[in-house]
């Protein structure tokens, strides 16, 4: 296993060499879903609390960085953090109202949900961030400014986001803090009664979750110089962001990377072959679909099964 | 020293149903206390009071001697309180080695310590052979002494164990039985609610009866189960004064 994934580093380092620049696009956005889905992964795959909102998350650690940078000059590589604690801010009041009053399964869902809308409808009507019209950020390709002319730096960037995403999560997974989670997810009142401080872990991890998908925000924000309320802060992004995990395996180190391997080709082949002729949109028909086929046939997600797959013939 | 738990006058009400009546009762250290009476008597809602699942409304708890009305579950569990569930509660995705090992990292915030006292402790409830299945394949009984052991790794003094004999058979009941005096005999204070009288009377240093959510009788086992009120609250009236066979 270990073999395996230092060959797959290593492809992955050396692929841009070989890729054109369309497909280097297309990784790029491979990694960067992937590295979302891995945050999202903390408190929705491990701690079981469904957070569907976690778009709010990125449009706030994208609009941070994007104003400090164009208002205040503030290098996005220092905003990333500052739009990641804003995120964390956030995902602590959203925490705090879903994990102290118990709201559990669809009613923490619907939360979530609602504050990543009222932080889409507030951008929208606020002229200071661009309002409707959206906030632009003006290429320079600076690097200091996060902006890079090759698309390559891109790709390194996004790929170092998922893989350090998913050392943390690989590290949080065996810790105590880990199996806490865990079993939080399975069942929280018998975690309550052998002394585990359930609405702390579960704080901890919206927090930790919120923060890093905040930081992606500033990724977000300067890969498309353009911020648009409806996109960044939509349920489509969120979607985008949960639908990987649980396709992949959530709740797992690698659930989230798999998820997005497979999800995000599939997204854009169907823009390619459905883009045109009034058929834009049918990758969320394929979505759907998809996640129909996932929940009946494999609730776990992708990675459970193919681990099962690769362990057989050296287990019998 | 304090006795190890202390309830002096404590009530809850449910909207219109009183499901305890100013209850005390103490508990002194290694001492085996049953708990025991009809359906509905209140048994649970103590339970749930004891380990901070339910606020009373009025009454005072202390466990070593510390006022423990208004902290929440996991704090109560880490000063040595833990209860089990009458409808057994296991991890069903995790093995039985991942369940009993977050009881055991209460104490043991390092997993492999935490892993090793796991085991232990699956050995003493007689797990041993299957530390690595899922808890959602065990049998009833499995779970049950899957449920104690996730209790017993916490290092409790006081394990409060609700029907942990419930939908057993005699020889398991037999086998549980045997396991909570050995546990006993390490140290461990036990509160049992429990309805098996002959494993009740067998493990019990002394019981006391709850009816209507109000002590009606306290004492030696022997002396509890001929009592008149015990006998009222279980049968009924008529069956007081009939000869006995």
């Amino acid at each position: 296993m270990k073999w395996l994934a230092a060959a797959a580093l290593g492809i992955l380092l050396l692929l841009p060499a070989v890729l054109n620049s369309y497909a280097v696009t297309v990784f790029i956005f491979i990694f960067f879903y992937a590295f979302l889905g891995q945050a999202w992964n903390i408190v929705g795959g491990y701690a079981g609390q469904l957070s569907a909102g976690h778009a709010a998350f990125v449009g706030i650690g994208a609009y941070a960085s994007a104003l400090l940078s164009v208002q205040a000059g503030l290098t996005p590589w220092i905003g990333m953090l500052v739009g990641g604690l804003l995120s964390a801010a956030l995902g602590t009041v959203v925490g705090y109202l879903g994990f102290r009053f118990g709201l559990r399964g669809f009613y923490f869902v619907l939360l979530t949900v609602a504050f990543a809308e009222v932080c889409r409808i507030v951008a929208l009507n606020t002229d200071a961030v661009g309002g409707a019209l959206g906030y632009y950020i003006t290429f320079t390709g600076n690097p200091r400014q996060f902006q890079f002319q090759d698309n390559r730096a891109y790709y390194y960037v996004a790929l170092g986001l998922m893989l350090a995403a998913t050392g943390i999560v690989a590290w949080i997974e065996r810790r105590r803090f880990g199996a806490y989670l865990i079993a939080i997810r399975e069942d929280e009142s018998a975690c309550e009664a052998l002394g585990v401080n359930v609405f702390r872990y579960k704080m901890l991890a919206m927090v930790i979750s919120s923060f890093l998908t905040g930081v992606g925000g500033t990724f977000y924000a300067f890969y498309l110089f353009s911020l648009q309320p409806n996109a960044v802060f939509g349920i489509p992004l969120s979607v985008e962001i949960v639908i990987r995990p649980i396709v992949g395996g959530a709740g797992t180190v690698l659930g989230p990377i798999l998820g997005s391997f497979i999800l995000s080709p599939l997204a854009e082949a169907s823009r390619i072959y459905f883009g045109q002729g009034g058929w834009s949109g049918a990758h969320l028909i394929a979505y759907g679909l998809l996640l129909i086929a996932v929940v009946l046939f494999l609730p776990q997600g992708a990675y459970p099964v193919l681990r099962r797959l690769w362990s057989r013939p050296t287990t019998r | 020293m304090p006795p190890l738990l202390e309830v002096t006058g404590i009530s809850r009400r449910f909207g219109g149903l009183q499901a305890v009546r100013d209850l005390s009762l103490s508990m002194a250290r290694d001492e085996v206390l049953g708990l025991i009476g009809p359906n509905g008597a209140g048994k649970t809602t103590v339970f749930n009071m004891l380990s901070g699942f339910l606020a009373p409304d009025t009454g005072e708890i202390r466990f070593d001697g510390r006022p423990i009305v208004g902290l929440k579950p996991h704090a109560i569990c880490r000063l040595g309180l833990c209860r089990t569930f009458q409808i057994v509660r296991p991890f069903p995705h995790l093995s039985v080695l991942d369940n009993v090992r977050v009881g055991a990292l209460a104490r043991r915030p390092h997993m492999a310590d935490a892993r090793s006292r796991a085991r232990e402790v699956i050995e003493q409830v007689g797990l041993g052979d299957k530390v690595e299945q899922p808890a959602g394949g065990l049998t009833l009984a499995d779970r049950k002494r899957l449920e104690l052991a996730r209790a017993l790794a916490t290092e409790a003094t006081l394990l409060l164990l609700d029907e942990v004999m419930a939908g057993l058979n005699p020889t398991e009941i037999e086998a549980i039985v045997a396991l909570i005096k050995r546990i006993n005999a390490f140290g461990v204070s036990i509160l049992l609610i429990e309805h098996n009288m002959r494993a009740v009377m067998s493990l019990s240093h002394r019981i006391v009866v709850l009816n209507f959510g109000e002590k009606i009788v306290e004492g030696k086992p022997a002396a509890v189960a001929n009592h008149p009120r015990v006998i009222e609250a279980y049968l009924g009236e008529e069956y007081v004064h009939a000869p006995s066979r």
